[in-house]
């Protein structure tokens, strides 16, 4: 009764090709950052040791390790994170649990949609505006490190508001007939069921810290320092820029030397983001509700 | 005394509770601290982008306001501002060579993220769906420092063998760079587009008769269609914007690009490389702020269009 006529039949074998045609596609967007990645591991691999990861660099940087870039990356993220989390995890409470449906709250989410759009180097250029001239820090972590935080914060907002939304709202009605305050609530119920969370959050924003080049370039980081920095308003070495550094400033770089920078850089990055989504997998895994 | 007990009806419980209604005790007063803190977290977001304009403007004003031509800084292709004889600040080349690239790169991604994003969305499933999705999300990972160094030491020496040119740092280089950074951003926007098409539309096909294939083309891409397009226009927001990548990638030269194995020289390359070269103050380092006023707006209204299109959807 049902037989497939020719034009079933011809839908049929359209509706193969599109899917191997798309499917390719993705395939296509993949691979080339698969051979990018083995070439990057195959060329930097050989050149990263303890060594290279715990001294620091010499001859003019075409030697010895990337030590203090690694720690100025690590004292820039932290500093950030300070200024960052706790701004951003409170601008998620107020649009999540308090915030009404109106202009204003709209405004608000404008301007966070445009903060995550406004390129880097525009970061850059107000972060030596407001930090180093207006605020007196003067080229230094500090200003640096608050650059990238209002770079950065659009990220904590965005995850911390949506996992304070997954927590289903009688958790709160419960919590509210008890008699406890909005803040209460808070504190006690949504917070401690959402922190999860807001973890992997943070942790996608340390990754994002850590890659970025263009805010720091001015506002903090040096290309090469002989000592470590001693407080927030000294300069530091930071791993991005030092890849920019060696793979275009320097010459006579021996090949192996940026490769090696440019993978520490990448799976730094790489891992932040690979936890970050498996906390995320295993937290769905948990849910209850 | 006996009115106001009329008028509050905790009032009218025991003493002791009534007292308990109206306290305003510690815990009161610690609420509405934390509303007035986290409100101004929620206020921080506008506060900041209104600093940036400021900020930026500040130090780029004198520019502005000092012999400032309008004509030259837009129409002129002359890019010249430590000319010992005659400055120059024409930012056409500058423009031209953002838009090249930013150009290219659309023509490389558009079509494999929105092809890429319909599979993820619409074909794959189960295992295939999640491992592609996270490939996508490690993608945008990657720093635009690493993309410009891939740039410069693996497709440079690439594009010279192939293409038999003498300099593989030009449009074709930092568009395809760029085209692959914009990409997964732009997949992942445009699957987000595609899955809020309700199923029940999906459904309302295939009972139809139709075909995974022509639902998709004839239902579900006519119902995404301002969703995708504010994905495009994001991608676009974003290789406009993107710095390190172009500084490495476009060989940094001033061109008006005739071939796409001309050099170039980005808005935003401009900009990072230049700055750390001027005197605080001086013209040049206010003409760069200006660059830096003009990616702002540009950026500014990319991006409240790309919202502007893709709240249209959910209010109709």
């Amino acid at each position: 009764m049902f037989t497939a006529s020719d034009l079933n039949r011809r839908n049929q074998r359209v509706q193969k090709l599109v899917q191997l045609l798309l499917g390719g596609m993705t395939l296509t967007l993949m691979l080339p950052v698969a051979v990018i990645m083995i070439m990057l591991v195959y060329k930097g691999g050989p050149a990263i040791s303890f060594e290279f990861l715990f001294t620091t660099p010499t001859n003019g940087m075409t030697a010895g390790g990337i030590f203090p870039a690694l720690l100025g990356t690590i004292c820039l993220v932290v500093v950030a994170l300070i200024a960052s989390v706790p701004l951003g995890v409170a601008a998620a409470i107020y649009l999540s649990e308090y915030a009404p449906d109106n202009g204003f709250t709209r405004a608000i989410n404008l301007a966070i949609i445009n903060l995550a759009g406004v390129p880097s180097i525009v970061h850059a250029l107000f972060g030596v505006g407001a930090f180093v001239i207006f605020f007196q820090f003067g080229t230094s972590i500090l200003a640096a490190s608050l650059t990238l935080a209002i770079m950065t914060l659009p990220v904590v907002i965005v995850a911390t508001q949506e996992s304070l939304q997954a927590v289903p709202m009688a958790f709160r009605e419960a919590c509210w007939n008890m008699g406890a305050t909005r803040w209460q609530t808070i504190r006690r119920v949504v917070l401690p069921n959402a922190i999860t969370g807001i973890l992997t959050g943070v942790i996608l924003e340390v990754s994002r810290t850590a890659g970025e080049t263009a805010p720091i370039m001015f506002t903090g980081a040096a290309f090469f320092l002989p000592l470590l920095p001693q407080s927030v308003f000294d300069q530091t070495m930071a791993l991005s820029l030092h890849l920019f550094v060696v793979s275009t400033q320097v010459p006579d770089m021996p090949e192996h030397l940026p490769y090696g920078v440019a993978l520490v850089l990448i799976c730094l990055v790489l891992m932040m983001n690979s936890l970050s989504i498996a906390l995320r997998m295993y937290l769905r895994g948990k849910k209850k509700w | 005394m006996e009115n106001t007990s009329q008028a509050n009806p905790a009032a009218r419980l025991t003493p002791a509770l009534s007292i308990a209604f109206d306290k305003r005790g510690k815990d009161w007063y610690i609420d509405k601290l934390v509303q007035v803190l986290v409100f101004l977290g929620g206020i921080s977001a506008i506060i900041f982008i209104i600093g940036i304009f400021i900020f930026i403007a500040r130090e780029g004003m004198g520019f502005l306001t000092e012999g400032f031509s309008f004509k030259e800084f837009f129409t002129s292709s002359n890019w010249r501002p430590t000319s010992a004889t005659k400055e120059t600040y024409g930012i056409l080349a500058l423009v031209a060579g953002t838009a090249s690239v930013t150009g290219l790169a659309m023509l490389v991604a558009i079509p494999f993220s929105l092809g890429a994003a319909i599979f993820i969305a619409e074909f794959a499933s189960g295992k295939t769906r999640e491992f592609l999705k996270i490939s996508v999300e490690l993608l945008a990972a990657i720093p635009s420092v690493v993309w410009g160094f891939i740039g410069l030491a693996i497709m440079n020496p690439l594009i010279i063998k192939i293409f038999h040119v003498p300099v593989g740092l030009n449009v074709l280089n930092a568009g395809i760079i760029l085209g692959l950074m914009a990409a997964p951003i732009m997949t992942s926007i445009a699957e987000d587009a595609l899955k809020a098409v309700p199923d029940r539309y999906r459904e309302a096909a295939e009972a139809m008769g139709a075909t995974r294939w022509q639902v998709i083309y004839k239902v579900v891409l006519p119902a995404a269609k301002n969703g995708l397009l504010g994905a495009v226009l994001l991608g676009v927001g974003r290789g406009f914007g993107e710095t390190m990548a172009v500084l490495m990638a476009t060989g940094h030269s001033i061109n008006i690009p005739t071939s796409v194995f001309d050099s170039v020289r980005a808005l935003t390359a401009t900009i990072a490389a230049e700055l750390g070269e001027t005197a605080m103050g001086s013209r040049h380092y206010e003409a760069l702020f200006t660059i830096g006023i003009f990616l702002f707006v540009i950026t500014f209204i990319i991006n409240m269009t790309a919202d502007f299109i893709v709240r249209g959807i959910r209010k109709g």
